[in-house]
């Protein structure tokens, strides 16, 4: 397989990345997933993984966060080694939020947020002043301080991704990764989350997330990864890596691409079979 | 004690020096309750008998005072069954606690896992089997040794069937299933082609019981039980973020696959030192974390709480078996008798959601 090899940037807004993979060969049971793949993550952006499915996007975002150990190569955080960092030290410096988590039954909100303190805590020191206005600020911060006392199992699911968001919050780090933040949300709710990912990066966060909505993608990204088959096809800003070709490279995905009435971004018509005009495609 | 006021989003936390921690009052009232009346069955139970002794005379034995005759009864005589009682039910609420817990699935007990079908499964072979070895190995090692040996081999085979890069709650539940089912053939094999007399003794030992308990025995699971609640503890801090799954607990920075193997250890440890004192006694490793959950209103089976229930149970029921009933009955048919509903309960509230 031809390995697109891409220099890495030192990031769009300035600054030297915090997380990088280099040259980073990933598989599960003798599949090769990914292999030799290099990306820096630009600092103080947010970052958005897209690809078609089994491309190998929730793979690069899992190794990039030290769940998945990768068979070559090197993810690097902060100048170091990852795997070679003690998992409690990169928890104070990386939160991540895994793809549609679970809690258990009847746990309140407080209780499931408070838990992002553990990599902070030791047996000893179970949980401190500190650790409470931490805890109060990410509720806050996500606006479910109301819910504090609900158990999570009684909420919508926009305000459980917003709890867990906040979880992740209240573990203190910069940098977080987010693995499909808006999976079975209605469009609604996602927008609500993604608002959310925007206030994060506002405050100064680095955020890397994987997204399977295009346009949800372009919208709320500074910098996008695009992938396919393992490797990475394009990066950039989504105003210059969006075009109809790459769309079509990507994922083979016939549409248009037009300026969004709303925003400064562009927007993605796909273009399919049904209900189409034969005059406004653009190879009809 | 220094309780510090906190904002009232979270729960207040108390400081003691260096130390800290959640204060959840609910949660350590229900803990001291049902140590105080593990505590006062207990002391029941030693009471109670065909010499019957008055309850603060027992506990004035039991701090090292009273007189003579009330000792020798307490402590000779009384004492290993009670505290056979206590130990082999924190024993197994605990290792209960452990298992639902790692597999993330309230059916889960040590029953499950093949340790107490394994324990069976010798003991019955070495009743029922007469002939030079048999009879050589239950002479030296004594019948429970040979039978938590049993145990503890299931247990481990289980364990290790089921790891393949860490241990997954569903393989774990299968597999110690499968491996349930071929002991328990095995049980039934030996029963049916066994002479009738051999028969009744195994069939004694299989349902569980605090009958006859010596000190040499008692004292043994006592200290497992001991240094394993203690292992446990140590342990379970770093165990809390495992409820929310394991990437998310491994986003927290748990090392999940040790702290998961470690505690499943301890479990198969905790069940088999039961087993050694009591018999497979049913049910409890699997009522207890419920129990427990439902009084503390946690959304997972707390440990401290859940071994204070199976302790309350075991003796509660052993006390039953011998008083209430107009004839003696072992312990483990009575907490069957509670158990088994317990569980249909627990079976048809899934149902029904």
């Amino acid at each position: 397989m031809a390995v697109q090899h891409i220099t890495t940037i030192d990031s769009a807004a300035g600054g030297v990345s915090r997380l990088a993979a280099r040259g980073v060969t990933v598989g599960y049971g003798g599949r090769t997933v990914i292999d030799g793949l290099d990306v820096s993550i630009p600092p103080g952006l947010v970052t958005t993984i897209i690809g078609p499915n089994g491309c190998g996007k929730s793979t690069l975002l899992r190794t990039l966060t030290r769940l998945l150990k990768p068979a070559g190569g090197t993810v690097v955080l902060d100048g170091e080694d990852i795997s070679r960092l003690r998992t409690r030290d990169v928890a104070k410096r990386l939160g991540l939020l895994p793809q549609a988590p679970v809690a258990p039954e009847g746990l309140t909100v407080a209780d499931l947020v408070a838990r992002g303190r553990h990599p902070h805590q030791s047996w000893l020191r179970q949980w401190s002043s500190d650790d409470a206005s931490v805890v109060e600020r990410a509720l806050a911060m996500t606006g479910v301080l109301d819910l504090a006392d609900r158990p999570v199992d009684s909420l919508s699911g926009g305000q459980r991704q917003r709890v867990w968001i906040s979880m992740t919050l209240a573990q203190g780090t910069d940098l977080l990764l987010l693995d499909e933040p808006t999976t079975y949300l209605d469009l609604a709710h996602a927008i609500d989350v993604l608002d959310l990912v925007d206030d994060l990066h506002e405050s100064g966060r680095t955020v890397v997330m994987v997204l399977h909505d295009l346009n949800l993608a372009t919208r709320y990204s500074d910098h996008l990864v695009v992938m396919r088959a393992g490797a990475i096809l394009a990066q950039g800003h989504p105003r210059e890596v969006v075009t109809e070709e790459l769309l079509y490279e990507a994922f083979g995905l016939r549409a248009k691409v037009i300026d969004d009435p709303v925003g400064d971004r562009p927007l993605i018509v796909p273009i399919g079979r049904a209900h189409v005009r034969l005059d406004r495609g653009p190879h009809a | 004690m220094n309780a510090t006021e906190t904002e009232r989003a979270t729960a207040p936390g108390v400081r003691l020096g260096q130390v800290s921690f959640v204060w959840r009052p609910w949660i350590a009232g229900v803990t001291l309750l049902l140590a105080a009346a593990s505590f006062l069955v207990f002391c029941l139970s030693i009471a109670v008998g065909d010499f019957p002794i008055a309850l603060p005379r027992v506990i004035a034995t039991l701090l090292g005072g009273g007189e003579q005759v009330d000792a020798f009864v307490v402590m000779d005589l009384r004492m290993p069954r009670a505290l056979a009682g206590l130990v082999v039910g924190i024993a197994l609420g605990v290792s209960g606690a452990i298992t639902q817990s790692v597999a993330r699935n309230p059916l889960a007990s040590p029953d499950v896992l093949g340790i107490t079908g394994g324990a069976g499964t010798v003991a019955v072979f070495l009743v029922t089997v007469s002939g030079g070895t048999a009879a050589a190995v239950v002479s030296t090692l004594g019948l429970s040794a040979a039978a938590l040996a049993g145990g503890l081999t299931t247990g481990l085979l289980v364990y290790f069937l089921a790891w393949r890069r860490g241990i997954d709650g569903f393989r774990l539940i299968l597999i110690g299933i499968s491996v349930s089912a071929v002991m328990e053939a095995l049980t039934t094999w030996l029963l049916v082609s066994a002479d009738i007399r051999d028969v009744a003794r195994a069939q004694a030992w299989l349902v569980g019981s605090l009958d006859n308990r010596s000190w040499d025995e008692v004292g043994i699971a006592f200290w497992c039980v001991l240094v394993l609640v203690v292992v446990v503890a140590c342990v379970a801090f770093q165990f809390k973020p495992m409820h929310l799954g394991d990437d998310v607990a491994a986003g927290l920075g748990v090392r999940y696959t040790r702290v998961r193997a470690v505690l499943l250890l301890c479990a198969v440890l905790l069940a088999a030192a039961a087993v050694s004192a009591a018999g497979p006694v049913p049910f409890v490793a699997l009522v207890a974390p419920q129990v427990a959950m439902r009084l503390a209103r946690c959304p997972t089976p707390p440990m401290a709480a859940s071994g204070l229930v199976g302790a309350l149970l075991l003796t509660g029921s052993d006390l039953v078996a011998r008083t209430a009933l107009p004839f003696t009955l072992p312990v483990g048919v009575v907490t069957a008798a509670v158990g088994g509903p317990f569980l249909v309960y627990l079976l048809v509230r899934a149902n029904l959601r």
